[in-house]
């Protein structure tokens, strides 16, 4: 691990990376049925699983794995663990909360298997495995009761304790990276990154984290109210590998707060926003080169380190962006050498 | 030499800030002013607040905090650190009530405690970067070093005290030993930013005669100096009061020592710390004698420094006592004078100030423009800083009415005699103000109009019950800039949505403010607005109505300011309509099966004493006095607070006692010259639910006379929790199938008679302030007369209570039995309903009081209502109800789908 992250540091200091695109997307192609969700392990559980993406890794190995492939083909140099809902919270709507280690753990070996395949064929081009982290479907900071605005569904010690067996097991699984991604309510960032530092303290290890959070709509704001500054200064105590956004909007609405916190931040910048907004029937419609055309803008104005796509964005989409990015100087990383020395 | 500021920016080039968050970052650099930290949510030195969190009224708590961010506090601390109260659960409680107000969230917490697990569970609940108040090395270096690092882990900055396992530092060497290791050992061993690191070096009191206290001051000054000198990025704060301890009950030298003390402690380098605002002087204000025996104090200048500054305290304070009398202001600059006079309120000399300004002048308007709007703009600032409250202004422009009335003689005869050219008819902003069709209530309207006059707005006042082509031709006629409409009764929110149409349809493109009572964002945002394209916004608190104006009518900022209205109201709109679908609503039939079931099988009806209507004419004002409930006239005023805490209140007690104490004045001249009158009418009659929904009432005994009349109420229809049933008024009273007679009442109170000539009497005299008071005072004595009279039938001319004893208080906390609910509020939102209670009663016919075509009542200071006696009845929202009730209602009461659905619009649910 320790070789990888070294690679890690070098080829970020060197070029823009690309991140992969939708997970889910392409699940959907192979529509697969409550039958195949349940596979032989789950034949007899006794309520529906379809639509449990995450335990598709446990059901469905090969679909994942050749995800993982078609992506990092694309041009991907790093890869999103299939791992959005895998903790306890979000788990429980599936009543599948014991099998959280196993499906992280699990989803971890595939990718890495996967990404050792393409370093070994080029290894002038490394490809990394990132843990993905959701936000769960419970906030922190905010009342799921409109009439008791003091309520919360869940506390920062629930979130902590599961985010740390999420984090644990993916590292088990041999993940370079952990990644808190699409986040909605800081509180709960603020919980994974905790279990993180915990983790690292008892392992006595190092982990390059990234940071993405949401910024919902027009407002220029979190779900749970920051401002796309208040946010980066919310999570801004730890030695992250980079922060940025995903989700929620098209990668030309994201320019502005990419540009905040691309300016205030020494940390690298991420940015994978969807394939632009959802049309009338909630599908993503934006092409790989309408989506190209304006990441075009990030590059043109300096402001990230990592790119890739959220909803809607398929392997054309990252192929796109991965020829873009060649002819590109990633933005400069100023305190990045101190971190690496670390 | 450089300031030590500079210094210490020279000294680390890579000066890094201090970045606090709460839905909004706070950059805290060497650049930024000092940094002021609201305290008055801390139970521990508000008492107020200690109360309301025992008392668990978290609302009042709440607003609280969001006057201090108003104020301008850009940190608030908050601690809940009281032996009697769980101080974990407080804390967290707090915290997260205040992350559902974006308007407090948006600056950070400072979350302050003596114990650890508050702190931490504090951590938990906030998203932003907050910081922690306290830690120290007090219990050892073991402590202190995991406090820290968990305090890191949840990515917060830290005030570090100066106190170590021995005690508190109190002296310069002291100061200097603790927080050198503090931050030797937070940042060299846990890593700590060193911008996050702030210390509290201790303020202690100055002048308590004790000689080791005499360099309390000076050597906090210089401890900070050393820290912004020899520890890199690190900051320091403290709490200001305590240096001027020993001189309480003497504000004038407490203010000057405060001041003083933060001159030369910023100037040090401290950026940080927790200073009641209205506790400090302007460091150049303070007389000269005083800032030298002050500063002789604060530096330890002289050894008798501390007796000197207390014989001269006593003189200070003696004066401060006379200020009444004190006419020395008279012998200052003309336009001084003029100034003090505006922003003190002080009409006594205004005209011969003003004469002497016009003698001195080319032109008389030249004393409009110079002198007097040159103290305007004076008042304009501190009302704007918040350093001024709202009755303050209105007097200020009583003052400016007055001296322009003096004037416009002048003016006019100078026009006559050289008529300015065309070009040179500068015009003013012009502004329409009106209150819609059919709606008589007009204080609000009138408090933001003297605001914005006291602004050079020019205001054209339409007055009451204004019909919208009038105010559409006036707003033509006159080439107006802005249209206020204002309204408190529901059925005038339609009419602001007609106006809004037809100055679409008429090709308005000025700005409509919308304002009153029973608007609200909501309403102005989804109902108003789409159907205006130009700017509309909802603006209900004077304090805000100049800067909206202002914005609105700037010709920089007007156009980006009305995209940004009109982005956030679409976005509010689109929250709004988006959020409401959650709620469940049950068919009326089914509203009706879960109605509340009294247990009517035991029920005793109690019979009144007396049934049948009664007349008050002409009661005595003189008795109600003691009935006033006088929180909601402080609150006509913009002044927050329940009375009488609010005439101690630390930030705006001293203006509520002033305005009290004028109240007062106006309230003795009304009994003793009797200029209103108070009449009343009411009636107890025989009563049955029939139907579920209806009440029949039978209006007399006698056979032959008897008439019946029904009041139809409203059933609730939202969902409930189970076990909680959907209410109406009619399940108060025995279904006529129980075979058991019930009783209710209805009444109408006026105390209005006489408000209007008295207020067109002030007005004459350009005295708003006092037409406005006449207006809130009358408003509280029909409140108060509903309140005695409910008391009299409940004892006397019903008797189910004969025994009942209540104070005041309780009386306003309707700690009695029964109710007295009026159409057009919560239980029974319906106007309609009035028309039955002026059937029933004759309401016109006997006292005069009459319904306007939206259905206020004129006089506006009246009330009406229902009296319902069972012991079980209490008050209810209606809330929202569908269409499906809405059609039953307009069956049942004979009128057309259409019409019951206008009246009833505010409470049909849009889903």
């Amino acid at each position: 691990m320790i070789m990888s992250r070294d690679k890690l540091y070098k080829a970020l200091k060197e070029r823009i990376l690309v991140l992969d695109g939708a997970m889910g997307t392409m699940l959907q192609r192979y529509k697969f049925t409550e039958e195949d969700f349940r596979g032989e392990r789950f034949k007899d559980w006794p309520s529906p699983v379809q639509g449990n993406n995450d335990m598709l890794s446990i059901t469905q190995p090969e679909a994942i794995s050749a995800v993982h492939a078609k992506y990092f083909a694309a041009g991907a140099d790093i890869v999103e663990t299939n791992t959005f809902s895998g903790t306890t919270i979000a788990m429980a709507d599936y009543g599948m909360q014991d099998f959280v280690y196993e499906l992280n753990f699990e989803s971890a070996k595939i990718a890495k298997k996967v990404a050792l395949e393409f370093t070994e064929k080029e290894p002038e081009k490394p490809r990394f495995v990132a843990g993905a982290m959701g936000p769960t479907n419970k906030t922190a900071s905010m009342s799921p009761d409109v009439n008791d605005p003091g309520y919360r569904a869940i506390s920062f010690d629930e979130l902590r304790i599961a985010y740390k067996q999420q984090a644990e097991a993916l590292l088990d699984g041999g993940v370079d990276i952990l990644l808190v991604e699409t986040i909605f309510d800081t509180l709960n960032a603020k919980a994974a990154l905790f279990a993180i530092e915990e983790v690292k303290e008892e392992r006595n290890i190092e982990i390059p984290v990234m940071v993405s959070g949401t910024i919902t709509d027009a407002s220029g704001r979190t779900l749970s109210g920051q401002t796309a500054e208040a946010f980066l200064i919310s999570i801004g105590h730890m030695p992250l590998l980079s922060v940025g956004f995903n989700c929620a909007l098209g990668a030309e609405q994201l320019t502005p707060y990419l540009e905040v916190v691309s300016s205030k931040s020494d940390f690298a910048i991420s940015a994978y926003p969807n394939a632009g907004l959802p049309n009338a029937f909630g599908e993503y419609d934006e092409t790989a080169d309408e989506m190209a055309a304006q990441i075009k803008t990030y590059l043109d104005k300096k402001l990230i380190n990592i790119v890739g796509g959220c909803c809607g964005t398929t392997p054309e989409h990252i192929h796109a962006i991965a020829q873009l990015v060649k002819d590109y100087e990633p933005r400069p990383l100023p305190l990045f050498t101190k971190a690496a020395a670390l | 030499m450089s300031t030590p500021t500079e210094a210490a920016t020279a000294k680390n080039i890579d000066y890094r800030p201090l970045k606090l968050s709460g839905l909004e970052p706070l950059i805290i650099t060497p650049e930024s002013n000092f940094v002021n930290v609201g305290e008055r949510t801390n139970v521990a030195g508000s008492r107020r607040f200690l109360r309301l969190i025992n008392e668990e009224k978290f609302d009042e708590a709440l607003a609280i905090a969001r006057d201090q961010v108003e104020g301008g506090a850009q940190i608030i601390d908050v601690n809940m650190d009281d032996g009697l109260i769980d101080g974990k659960k407080a804390m967290v409680n707090f915290l997260n009530l205040i992350a559902a107000e974006p308007d407090i969230a948006r600056v950070p917490i400072m979350i302050d405690s003596s114990k650890w697990e508050i702190i931490e569970a504090g951590l938990q609940v906030v998203q932003g970067k907050c910081v922690v108040n306290s830690i120290s090395l007090k219990e050892g270096e073991d402590e202190f070093i995991s406090h820290a690092k968990k305090i890191k882990r949840y990515g917060a900055a830290v005030i570090v005290m100066a106190f170590d396992e021995v005690g508190q530092a109190d002296n310069y060497e002291r100061r200097i030993e603790i927080v050198k290791r503090s931050y030797d050992i937070l940042v060299n061993r846990v890593k700590f930013p060193p911008e996050d690191i702030i210390f509290d070096l201790n303020i202690f009191p100055v002048a308590t005669g004790m000689e080791e206290h005499r360099l309390n001051a000076i050597d906090f000054i210089e401890a900070t100096r050393w820290v912004k000198e020899n520890l890199p990025h690190a900051h320091v704060s403290g709490g200001v009061s305590n240096v001027s301890f020993s001189f309480r009950g003497n504000n004038t030298v407490r203010e000057a020592m405060h001041s003083v003390f933060l001159y030369h402690a910023i100037k040090a380098g401290m950026n940080i710390g927790i200073v009641n605002p209205t506790m400090l002087e302007v460091y150049d204000d303070i007389p000269k004698d005083l800032l030298e025996h002050v500063e002789d104090v604060i530096l330890d200048r002289r050894d008798d420094a501390t007796e000197r500054l207390l014989d001269f305290a006593e003189s200070v304070k003696g004066t401060a006592k006379e200020k009444v009398v004190d006419l020395s202001w008279r012998e200052e600059p003309l336009q001084d004078r003029i100034t003090r006079a505006l922003v003190k309120g002080i009409d006594t000399y205004i005209l011969e100030d003003v004469e002497e300004a016009r003698q001195a002048s080319e032109k008389p308007l030249h004393v409009i423009e110079g002198h007097l709007m040159t103290g305007m703009n004076v008042v304009g600032d501190l009302f704007g800083d918040g350093k001024m409250f709202l009755p303050q202004v209105v007097k200020s422009a009583r003052v400016m009415k007055k001296a322009v009335a003096y004037l416009l003689p002048y003016i006019e005869e100078e026009k006559r005699l050289n008529p300015p050219p065309a070009s040179e008819k500068a015009k003013s902003n012009l502004v329409l103000m009106a209150t819609v069709k059919g709606d008589v209530h007009d204080i609000g309207k009138n408090i933001v109009s003297v605001v914005l006059a006291c602004n050079n707005y020019e205001i054209i006042d339409m007055g009451v019950m204004v019909p919208p082509e009038k105010i559409i031709a006036t707003a033509k006629e006159r080439n107006v800039d802005i249209i206020g409409l204002s309204g408190l009764i529901t059925p005038s929110l339609d009419e602001m949505v007609f106006l809004a149409k037809e100055m679409k349809r008429q090709d308005f493109t000025v700005p409509l403010l919308i304002g009153g009572a029973t608007t609200s964002k909501a309403h102005t945002a989804v109902k108003i607005d789409p159907e205006y394209p130009e700017a509309v916004v909802h603006v209900n608190d004077a304090s805000r109505a100049v800067t909206v104006v202002g914005d609105l009518l700037n010709p920089e900022s007007r156009l980006k300011y009305k995209a940004d209205i009109k982005q956030d109201y679409a976005l509010f709109r689109e929250r709004f309509l988006t959020r409401g679908k959650k709620r469940d609503f049950l068919t009326i039939e089914q509203a009706r099966e879960n109605k509340w079931k009294l247990d009517w099988d035991t029920f005793e009806a109690s019979k009144p004493n007396e049934l049948g209507i009664q007349v008050i004419e002409e009661f005595d004002l003189n008795k109600l006095v003691d009935y006033i409930d006088w929180s909601p006239f402080f609150r006509s005023w913009d002044l927050h607070g329940k009375y009488p805490d609010i005439l101690e209140e630390e930030v705006v007690g001293e203006q509520a006692r002033e305005l009290f104490a004028d109240a007062k004045a106006i309230l003795k001249k009304i009994l003793d010259e009797k200029l209103l009158t108070a009449k009343a009418v009411f009636g107890l009659f025989e009563a049955n639910t029939v139907n579920d929904d209806d009440i029949e009432v039978v209006t007399s005994s006698a056979v032959e006379k008897q008439e019946k009349f029904i009041f139809r109420t409203l059933r609730q229809q939202s969902k409930k929790a189970s076990g909680k049933p959907n209410i109406a008024l009619a399940d108060f009273i025995a279904p006529k199938e129980t075979g058991k007679t019930d009783y209710m009442g209805c009444f109408c109170v006026t105390s209005g008679f006489g408000t209007q000539e008295l207020a067109e009497k002030y007005e004459a005299e350009h005295d708003d302030y006092n037409s406005i008071m006449v207006k809130a005072l009358a408003d509280r004595f029909a409140e108060a007369f509903a309140e005695y009279l409910h008391e009299r039938v409940r004892k006397e001319h019903w008797g189910y209570a004969s025994d009942e004893a209540l104070s005041n208080t309780e009386l306003i906390k309707e700690a009695y039995k029964g109710i007295r609910p009026a159409p057009g509020y919560p239980a029974c939102p319906d106007h309609l309903e009035k028309l039955t209670i002026w059937e029933v009663l004759g309401v016109k016919e006997k006292i005069g009081v009459e319904l306007t075509e939206s259905l206020a009542m004129w006089p506006a200071a009246s009330v009406s209502g229902y009296y319902f006696g069972n012991p079980e009845a209490r008050y209810f929202g209606l809330g929202k109800i569908k269409m499906d009730q809405v059609k039953d209602f307009a069956e049942r009461k004979g009128i057309e789908v259409r019409t019951a659905e206008k009246w009833l619009n505010p409470n049909i649910s849009d889903e």
